[in-house]
């Protein structure tokens, strides 16, 4: 199978595609980082799995961000970049997300930073967390309307002004 | 020293809220802190951020990828140079290309210069809320010299650009390397004066020691890095574990201490200073020559004077004339720019003046870097690079769909990890010392809020 990625012979990756099989989409190199797609049912179990495993021991969640490829289907892709210190080797987890259906499982319970990043994933693009004990606004303010960070939001749109009402 | 318990009374209490606001002294950007409180003590806080939200990613998507470099100084605005060669990074690593050696050296000095000015501002400040208004003064004072420096490299304190896709903007001008090692002779002998005011000073020790404590399992699990980190005994830095340029080249150590709290992060952030000026030094000795040596086959003219010619169309009388520029000025080729620029990755670096305006190949690659719609055009595709910043581990994650505009350009600002965890740090201690662990995590609202 020709993969988007340059192949690679890597023990992480190896593990992950043994035991969730076809939930891995891609896996390889990508300019010299380690990258896999999967489908969103199964990330929680993978990055489960990466932080639990004593051999692989990910146990830093070193990002969590959404990014928006208009044109394509599907839309939205979360981003998951997991660290492992003691190893000092990073992966990356894509997770594709169509616009019907923009929603994962959170892994708050996992790393408790998730909180936050996913708080800014809801904000910005309007993926849900289900399973997130907070899921509210973080930059943008709380009778803001609509997705920032989408592309289709343009960047001059204005909001209606707010203020206290007596 | 372990976090005191509060003991519930037989009487029917009720904590009161308090709103340490977006606008208080001490608050080093524009947060909010609504804490709960039992008497003196916090038994809960939340955080509010998002105050000094400016659309930085939004705006990357907006301008040129070389466009964007003034909305990254202003991320991490004490430092604003590690935020420049971090982005220029990350869009290399989508090309696929490495700057010229001497530019890679310039470009380590400039960011270990930077990470000294964020640390000096962060003991500075923390310092002086607890009281000790001295060092902060001492400290401004030697920040002084080193953004007397930056300012006679690229012209401004703070805002600099000074960073290129491609290299930096222009090579050090005359004088710039003797003036470097007396600051960094002068910051030695304020950081000593320093240490010897604070280190063992019994009021300062009292109010940073065993305050805002996160223990080394929570500060990993939170995904902090930098000072924070290597205060809890992690010795995690990204110029060590995945260096990038020339850091692998020089020999420094990477301070780690114990302690968890606010004293450990300050004896940290104090041996930083003195790791990233022990750098500098080994990166002047070693930095591959500049400008060439003066051609005296051409003629000389000045750069305004060849500007003028050339507006004129009388484009025959400076052929084979070199223009004379100052060495900090983007765009002329006789003075060695090319060490400092890929000026032959046509894509990417502006063509000299004398090319621009002397034949019309120039010209063409001028225009396709300048005219909107054109420009800087990556392959399609990801990276994310990551720099060490003053804070931690400063990440740039760059997609790209082949067009002249980031499809998306995500900053991981370090700042925004501790903040996630304040409400920890806060629980359990009075409302005092909200001051010390706030000051000692260093947070920037620029980079927190992008």
């Amino acid at each position: 199978m020709s993969s988007i990625f340059d192949p690679v012979d890597n023990k992480t990756l190896k593990a992950i595609k043994e035991k969730f099989g076809d939930a891995v989409l891609e896996a390889g190199l990508d300019k010299g980082d380690l990258v896999a797609i999967v489908t969103a049912g199964s990330l929680h179990d993978i990055i489960a799995f990466l932080r639990d495993t004593p051999e692989l021991d990910f146990n830093m969640l070193a990002d969590l961000f959404g990014v928006d490829y208009l044109p394509r289907k599907p839309r939205f892709e979360v981003v998951y970049s997991l660290h492992c210190i003691e190893r000092n080797e990073r992966i990356r987890l894509r997770v594709q997300l169509n616009e019907k259906k923009c929603e994962m499982d959170t892994v708050t319970d996992l790393y408790p930073v998730a909180n936050w990043l996913e708080r800014e994933a809801w904000d910005m693009f309007g993926v849900v967390f289900r399973g997130h004990p907070n899921l509210k606004r973080l930059l943008m303010y709380e009778p803001f309307d609509g997705h920032p960070l989408r592309r289709d939001y343009p960047i001059n749109k204005r909001q209606p002004l707010i203020g206290p009402k007596n | 020293m372990e976090k005191p318990e509060y003991q519930q009374s037989s009487r029917r209490t009720e904590s009161a809220f308090l709103n340490v606001g977006p606008s208080h002294p001490s608050m080093h950007g524009v947060i909010r802190i609504i804490t709960e409180l039992e008497g003196e003590r916090v038994v809960g806080a939340e955080l509010e951020i998002g105050y000094l939200h400016r659309c930085f990613e939004k705006d990357c998507e907006n301008v040129g990828w070389g466009q964007a470099f003034p909305y990254t100084d202003r991320l991490n605005y004490v430092s604003p140079l590690i935020n420049n060669v971090g982005w220029a990074m990350a869009v290399e690593k989508l090309f696929g290309v490495t700057v010229p050696e001497r530019s890679q050296y310039i470009r380590v000095i400039v960011s270990e210069i930077s990470r000294i000015v964020d640390h000096l501002t962060c003991i500075g400040a923390a310092a002086m809320e607890v009281g000790a208004m001295t060092v902060f003064l001492y400290f401004m004072k030697a920040r002084e010299f080193l953004y007397d420096l930056i300012e006679m490299l690229t012209g401004a304190r703070i805002t600099v650009s000074y960073v290129r896709i491609g290299g930096v903007k222009a090579d050090f001008p005359q004088g710039f390397e003797e003036k470097l090692r007396r600051a960094l002779k002068e910051i030695e002998k304020v950081v000593i004066e320093v240490d010897k005011l604070l280190t063992r000073n019994r009021i300062f020790i009292d109010r940073m020691k065993g305050i805002g404590v996160l223990d080394r399992q929570r500060t990993i699990a939170y995904g902090i890095t930098g000072p924070l980190l290597r205060a809890t005994g992690v010795p995690y830095d990204v110029r060590k574990d995945m260096p990038y340029l020339v850091y692998d080249r020089f020999d420094f150590e990477i301070p780690v201490a114990e302690g968890c709290d606010s004293y450990s992060r300050y004896m940290v952030r104090m041996e930083e200073m003195r790791q990233s000026a022990k750098i500098i030094e080994q990166a002047l000795g070693s930095i591959p020559a500049g400008a060439i040596s003066v051609d005296l086959s051409g003629r000389e003219m000045t750069g305004a004077e060849m500007v003028e010619t050339a507006k004129r169309g009388r484009v025959k009388d400076y052929v084979g004339a070199r223009a004379k520029v100052d060495l900090t000025l983007e765009g002329s080729d006789s003075q060695g720019a090319s060490n400092v620029r890929l000026a032959s990755q046509r894509e990417m670096s502006l063509p000299s003046r004398e090319e621009c305006y002397g034949n019309i190949e120039g010209l063409m690659a001028n225009f396709m870097l300048v005219m909107d719609n054109w420009g800087i055009r990556p392959p399609k595709g990801e990276a994310y690079h990551a720099v060490e910043g003053a804070n931690g581990e400063l990440g740039f994650y760059v997609v790209s769909d082949g067009t002249g505009k980031p499809m998306r350009a995500r900053c991981r600002g370090p700042c925004f990890f501790p903040m996630a965890s304040l409400h920890e740090m806060l629980t359990g201690y009075m409302i005092a010392d909200i001051v010390p662990a706030f000051g000692s995590i260093n947070m920037i609202a620029g980079e927190l809020d992008r």
